[in-house]
């Protein structure tokens, strides 16, 4: 982990910082990544969702840049943006040479390609592609369609030049240029031993070489010990070298472009010509090779071919996890399709075998490539072939009418001379980025371990969102979702060949909801830890007034202060993080409205997400971010909200458009931005309910939201609410800043982007007290929402790194929202909130079926990355209900806590948090996904002094594949004196270590700090 | 030589051995007929004789070892492809003493001879149908995936297939190659079978000529100079219907030899004789 996100923790925490300083991320993100690649794509969306942002940013920017120390790096924002990061880019190139080559950190792959093709004077380059080594140091094919950066990740960017479709006939190819590269890979294929040949065999192809190296045989010039100097064998013998010589001798006169056709007509007939060859397993644990080559799948054991799979026969490939599976025609003998599975040593591995096979099998058997499904819902990676297909390329090549070009044949001495065609030696850049990127996180990390890559997809969706985006600007609100790529790693990979397109299933699936969702989920994800805590904290608290504080407490270093004052009288402050700033001053406004219009915010994130929910329009982001709590609150809400006098409602409903449009517009930023994640955060929690309970959990819920941000103060709320009943419930302001780092965001290198939006409702209901609650806040039920969504953009250049790794998400959720009507004194409350209150203490505790819930809405989602806030739809009348949310401009002083708009209260515990959450993967967007049957879950937790580990292994079934997912959440406690990064760096290892099959896919950071409350006021 | 491949069915010398007396009594067998041996013995000088003096081939005669029942069928003692010698770890262990002489031969002409010493590994030559773009193998009784194994590493240019030989002795007791991407296969189910798993795992395809009986599919497949497509079956009087369908063959010298005495103790006539290509060998 820590190695790979190097580089792009380095981007992030630049991102962040740019974040923190300015408060629109998004604005940044679009200067930033202007001058990039990509400048359509982005600059347009933001421009499009959010305009607001970019007003209100020099406004914040400019109290960040006063109030917080990190003020100046609200600049270097400004300076990178304008920079064009510029890679140096070594590649390795078939001759055994090097090639540097400048390319924008943020190019796409087919950038790099191009330039080297131009470097060879090569046109018929379809048969070519780039290959980099991943962290496992494995091949990768370079994506011409991707950006660079997020592919490469924490690596160094080297690369090598290779053939990637061997042509069965290269007589076929139109010059002799091209086929002289396709000699050189081969001459490495063989001496390399990927292509082994005989004897016989290594004499022909060396005397072919020879020939057209060194021309005709020429004792005099050339010695007699010439041919020693050249490999053309892995062990090559002194006996080979005679013969080689000996044939050399017959070969006068023929030109090396003619030696070269021998050689090729040689070689095309060996048998494992072309073949890509995969280690695997078969159903039965043996070990076997997959080799996909131009006509099929290979199947091996040993050296044996056991059976193969012409593409005609395959119906279509698929891979879910690290299980490789392709369905098969039926043939003579049998009557149906049948599904063959193999296990691959890991998912990465199963991605890269299914994406080889695409490739292949669209390049060698259709004419022209398949489209890339257009899926909003549908399941399935969207990875196809982009590029030419054989058909098509011939065609091209036909048309070549240049006269052929001159070029020299290297020797292939460099065979002598160890080559590095793959790895090459960390560069100082990204050392120093990865030392960066360790400095950014801090706090405890929630390490989700998955198996899935995320990847490529993203930036498909990430146009999708990007283009839904502009109809989501919604208002400033402060909520903040953010909405992850939805790429995700799942990939659900269906391939169908010939015709039949089946989804796949992608690992994630069955991970199912943080996986799933990992793009959307982020803030699912997020929320899961959250509420993982929460629940727990619940569940310990719950029912007891027990102030004494529970674990969590205790391992947050500044608990006592956050605690909010059970005094307190309820407010709701939405803050935002520094980041937020553009997004702040929209939802200030609507913050500042008093308890009610808390209410009002609550009720409308509430319906924000309800309409997210329901109206699938956003785009597959949207969807997919609103997935798990959107369908379930969204719909409670809902529910609450009719329930609630008309009144009620209609006020609410107005103060609900607003948060909508706040969650919307931070998807749509977050969405904009693609990298840009989702954050999201939000409860709510509106507990009306007499129970005490309700309020409890609400609290509870609500603590554990604060807990990544101020956990502390909102169980305190919690408490009281529980004791007093219709207290009031202060709510401390909470502000969170989170910064979310998307480094996935595939395409949209530019920088993330944060927003944090934080929401206090408290809402202090009785239900019991049906009266009045609403005219006085004691009555009302507090929900202290504090919805920290920051999404925070990777760094363009950088962020792509960390994304494998670390996703975030910081959500909180604490959603509930009861809503009590009172109108007239109601008394009535939904509680919706206690509903996913309990669920999630279920959850966590018991990771039973309530999980499943969650897990099943976020598996919906599937790619959902964010959730958007819910907030509690606490819906109380007019009542008492304050919530007062205050946008909290301070990007990076923790002083400027504020709560403006609960200027009425009181004491308010700042804290600062910082979220940060490194994607790996990404969700796909599809909001469809299934959920997934849940299995199982469990939670486990261990402490140590300064750390608590808090792991939660969620099964889930999906499409028959099961999937793993754990959880793990470390709360380091501790002074500042912790070396937090080197913590989580720990903590990435070890889960690395201990799930060497699993991949870690998200890494959440909060990083909270106590706040001397200050008056900071925006 | 993958590439050097000269055509297929190119043979310059064959490698044949004598018939023991002890193959009447105690040659392995499937049936319980007995064997005339003085008819085997004609039968197999009249093979010889075509290879020698009809084709032209330069015929190495091992003399017949009485210790050694079997050791007329030298097909199963050795794998030749190229200028590569596989000496086989035939399945029987009565037969393992066979490729003792049969090594010194190979050696003797020049051929990079590998030894298959893994005493997990069996393989009988029988097995293994060279297309002469890739290799089948037969896993029987005789032979194992051990033994398939080492043959692919000694002939790394091919791919090597395998086929499951759930009936008969070995996969040619029912095909053979009939010419270059010909499979002559017998009608029986498994034989059948056998064709349709070989036509599936190979990148190549083949034509087939499906011949009545499966001991018919045994022939003997030759493209000489001179003599273009030279294919030694089984006679008519043996196998009448499959004869027919053999005539069918267009441009071929069909040379029909006797071969009902071996047959009893599973010969068919691609066992009697090693064919190599010597000009192919550098």
């Amino acid at each position: 982990m820590t190695t790979e996100s190097g580089p792009e923790s380095a981007e992030k925490q630049q991102q962040q910082q740019e974040e923190k300083t300015k408060g629109a991320s998004q604005t940044s993100a679009s200067q930033t990544s202007s001058p990039q690649k990509q400048p359509e794509q982005l600059p347009a969306a933001v421009g499009h969702s959010t305009p607001a942002h970019k007003q209100q940013d020099p406004s914040e920017e400019d109290l960040v840049s006063h109030q917080s120390s990190t003020s100046r790096l609200s600049r270097s924002p400004l300076r990178g943006a304008k920079k064009v990061k510029i890679m140096p880019c070594k590649i390795a190139l078939l001759d055994g040479t090097e090639y540097t080559v400048n390319v924008e950190k943020r190019a796409r792959g087919q950038v790099l390609f191009d330039k080297v093709c131009d470097h060879l004077n090569l046109l018929e380059k379809d048969y070519f592609g780039i290959t980099y080594r991943d962290v496992e140091n494995q091949k990768n094919w370079l994506d011409p369609c991707k950006e660079m950066k997020k592919q490469i990740r924490t690596g160094p960017w080297n690369f090598a030049f290779n053939v990637k479709f061997y042509p069965p006939d290269p007589s076929q190819l139109s010059e002799d240029i091209t086929r002289y590269y396709l000699c050189l890979q081969l001459r490495d294929d063989v001496v390399s031993g990927r292509l082994p040949c005989s004897f016989a065999t290594h004499t022909v192809l060396g005397s072919y070489t020879v020939q057209s190296e060194l021309g005709d045989y020429d004792p005099e010039e050339l010695g007699t010990d010439y041919i020693s100097e050249l490999r053309f064998a892995p062990n090559q013998t002194k006996e080979l070298e005679e013969k080689v010589m000996e044939m050399h001798k017959t070969y006068k006169g023929m030109t090396p472009a003619e030696a070269e056709i021998h050689f090729l007509e040689n070689a095309k007939k060996l048998s494992m010509y072309g073949v890509d060859l995969h280690h695997a397993r078969d159903s039965e644990g043996v070990e076997i090779m997959l080799g996909v080559c131009a006509s099929g799948l290979l199947i091996y054991r040993d050296r044996l071919r056991i059976n193969r799979f012409a593409w005609p026969k395959i119906l279509k490939i698929s891979y879910k996890r690290n299980n490789f599976y392709i369905k098969i025609r039926p043939g003579e003998f049998e009557q149906f399709e049948s599904t063959i599975g193999f296990k691959l040593p890991n998912h990465r591995a199963a991605k890269r075998l299914w994406k080889v096979c695409v490739e292949h099998h669209t390049f060698f058997r259709l004419v022209s490539p398949e489209v890339p499904p257009k899926k909003f819902l549908s399941l399935g990676s969207k990875f196809r072939y982009s590029g030419r297909t054989q058909a098509q390329t011939r065609r091209a090549s036909s048309q070549i009418i240049r006269p052929a070009p001159l070029f020299e044949r290297s020797t292939s001495k460099r065979y002598n001379m160890s080559r590095s065609l793959d790895g090459a030696p960390i560069s100082e850049n990204h050392e120093s980025l990865m030392k960066d990127a360790g400095v950014v996180v801090k706090g405890d990390s929630i390490i989700t371990t998955v198996t899935t890559e995320k990847e490529e997809e993203r930036s498909e969706q990430e146009d999708q969102a990007q283009a839904e985006v502009p109809t989501e600007e919604a208002q400033s609100t402060e909520a903040a979702t953010v909405r992850p790529d939805t790429k995700t790693d799942s990939e659900q990979t269906d391939f169908a060949f010939d015709g039949d397109m089946t989804p796949t299933e992608s690992e994630l699936d069955e991970d199912s909801e943080m996986r799933t969702q990992d793009s959307s989920t982020p803030a699912e994800v997020a929320k899961h830890h959250t509420n993982i805590s929460e629940l727990k904290r619940s569940f310990l608290e719950t029912g007891s007034d027990s102030p004494g504080p529970n674990e969590w407490d205790r391992r947050l270093p500044y608990s006592p202060t956050h605690s909010p004052k059970p005094d307190d009288d309820p407010m709701i402050e939405p803050l935002d993080p520094q980041d937020t700033k553009d997004e702040q001053p929209a939802e200030e406004p609507q913050d500042e409205p008093k308890a009610t219009e808390a209410a009002g915010f609550l009720v409308k994130y509430a319906v924000t997400d309800a309409s997210h929910t329901s109206s699938g329009p956003h785009g597959i982001s949207l969807s997919t971010t609103m997935d798990d709590d959107v369908f379930a609150d969204g719909t409670l809400r809902e529910a609450a909200e009719e329930a609630k006098t008309p009144d009620s409602l209609a006020s609410e409903r107005s103060l609900a458009r607003l948060s909508p449009g706040s969650v919307r517009h931070e998807v749509s930023k977050a969405i904009s931005d693609k990298r840009g994640r989702l954050i999201i955060l939000r409860e709510a929690e509106g507990r009306g309910d007499a129970e005490g309970r309700g309020d409890a959990e609400e609290t509870s819920a609500l603590n554990e939201k604060n807990q990544t941000g101020n956990a502390i103060v909102g169980e305190k709320l919690g408490k009281e609410v529980k004791q007093n009943g219709s207290v009031k419930i202060q709510s401390p302001k909470l502000e969170i800043k989170s910064v979310l780092n998307d480094i996935r965001g595939v395409e949209s290198p530019k920088k993330a982007m944060a927003f944090w939006i934080t929401e206090e409702v408290e809402a202090e209901e009785k239900s019991e007290h049906p009266v009045p609650v609403a005219t006085e806040e004691a009555a009302a039920v507090a929900t202290a929402e504090v919805v920290a969504v920051a999404a925070a953009v990777a760094v363009a250049s950088e962020g792509d790194v960390a994304v494998t790794t670390g996703a975030d998400v910081v959500v909180a959720r604490t959603t509930d929202g009861e809503v009590k009507e009172d109108e007239s004194g109601r008394g009535e409350t939904t509680q919706q909130q206690e509903s996913k209150a309990s669920a999630r203490e279920v959850l966590d505790e018991e990771a039973t079926s309530v999980v499943q819930i969650a897990t099943t809405t976020l598996a919906v989602s599937t790619l959902g990355i964010v959730s958007a806030s819910k907030t509690s739809p606490v819906v109380e009348d007019e009542i008492a209900v304050a919530t007062e949310s205050k946008p909290e401009v301070e990007s990076t002083s923790p002083t400027t806590v504020e709560n403006d708009a609960s200027a009425k209260e009181t004491p308010v515990v700042h804290t600062e948090t910082k979220t940060i959450t490194y994607e790996a993967a990404e969700a796909e967007t599809n909001g469809d996904a299934d959920p997934g049957v849940l299995l199982s879950a469990q939670t486990i937790t261990s402490e140590t002094t300064s750390t608590t580990t808090t792991t939660h292994i969620t099964k889930t079934v999906k499409g028959g594949v099961s999937e793993t997912r754990i959880e793990k959440r470390i709360v380091i406690t501790g002074d500042a004196d912790i070396d937090h990064d080197e913590a989580l760096a720990q903590a990435i290892k070890e889960a690395k270590e201990q799930h060497p099959d699993m991949s870690v896919t998200k890494v959440v950071v909060h990083k909270e700090t106590e706040i001397t409350p200050e008056d900071g006021e925006d | 030589m993958a590439g050097l491949l000269t055509k297929f069915g190119h043979y310059t010398h064959a490698v044949v051995r004598g018939i023991p007396a002890s193959l009447a009594t105690e040659a392995l067998r499937s049936s319980q007929a007995d064997v005339d041996l003085d008819r085997a013995h004609r039968e197999h000088a009249e093979y010889v004789a075509v290879l020698r003096t009809r084709l032209g081939l330069e015929v190495v005669e091992l003399p017949a070892d009485e210790s050694l029942p079997d050791c007329v069928f030298v097909e199963d003692a050795a794998v030749v492809c190229g200028d590569t010698a596989l000496v086989t770890r035939p399945g029987a262990e009565s037969r393992r003493a066979e490729t003792e002489a049969m090594k010194d031969a190979l050696r003797k002409l020049g051929l990079n001879v590998v030894e298959m010493t893994d005493e997990n590994a069996t393989l009988d030559g029988g097995d293994v149908l060279f297309t002469g773009q890739e290799f089948f193998v037969g896993l029987s009784k005789r032979t194992n995936q051990r033994g398939a194994e080492i043959l692919a590493d000694a002939f790394k240019d091919y791919a090597v297939s395998t086929v499951s030989v759930t009936e008969g002795l070995h996969l040619k007791s029912f095909c053979s190659m009939g010419g270059p991407g010909l499979i002559l296969i017998g009608s029986s189910e498994h034989a059948q079978k056998a064709l349709k798993i070989m036509q599936q795992m190979s990148d190549h395809r083949y034509e087939k000529l499906t011949v009545p009986d499966d001991l018919a599919a045994n022939c003997v497949y030759m493209n000489l100079p001179d003599k273009g497509h030279v294919l030694l079956h089984s006679t008519a009087d043996m196998f009448p219907e499959s004869f027919k369908v053999l005539e069918k063959l267009q441009d071929y010298t069909l040379i029909p030899l006797s071969n009902s005495e071996k047959m009893k103790v599973d010969g068919a006539l691609t066992c009697c004789s090693v064919l190599i290509n010597k000009t192919a060998n550098i």
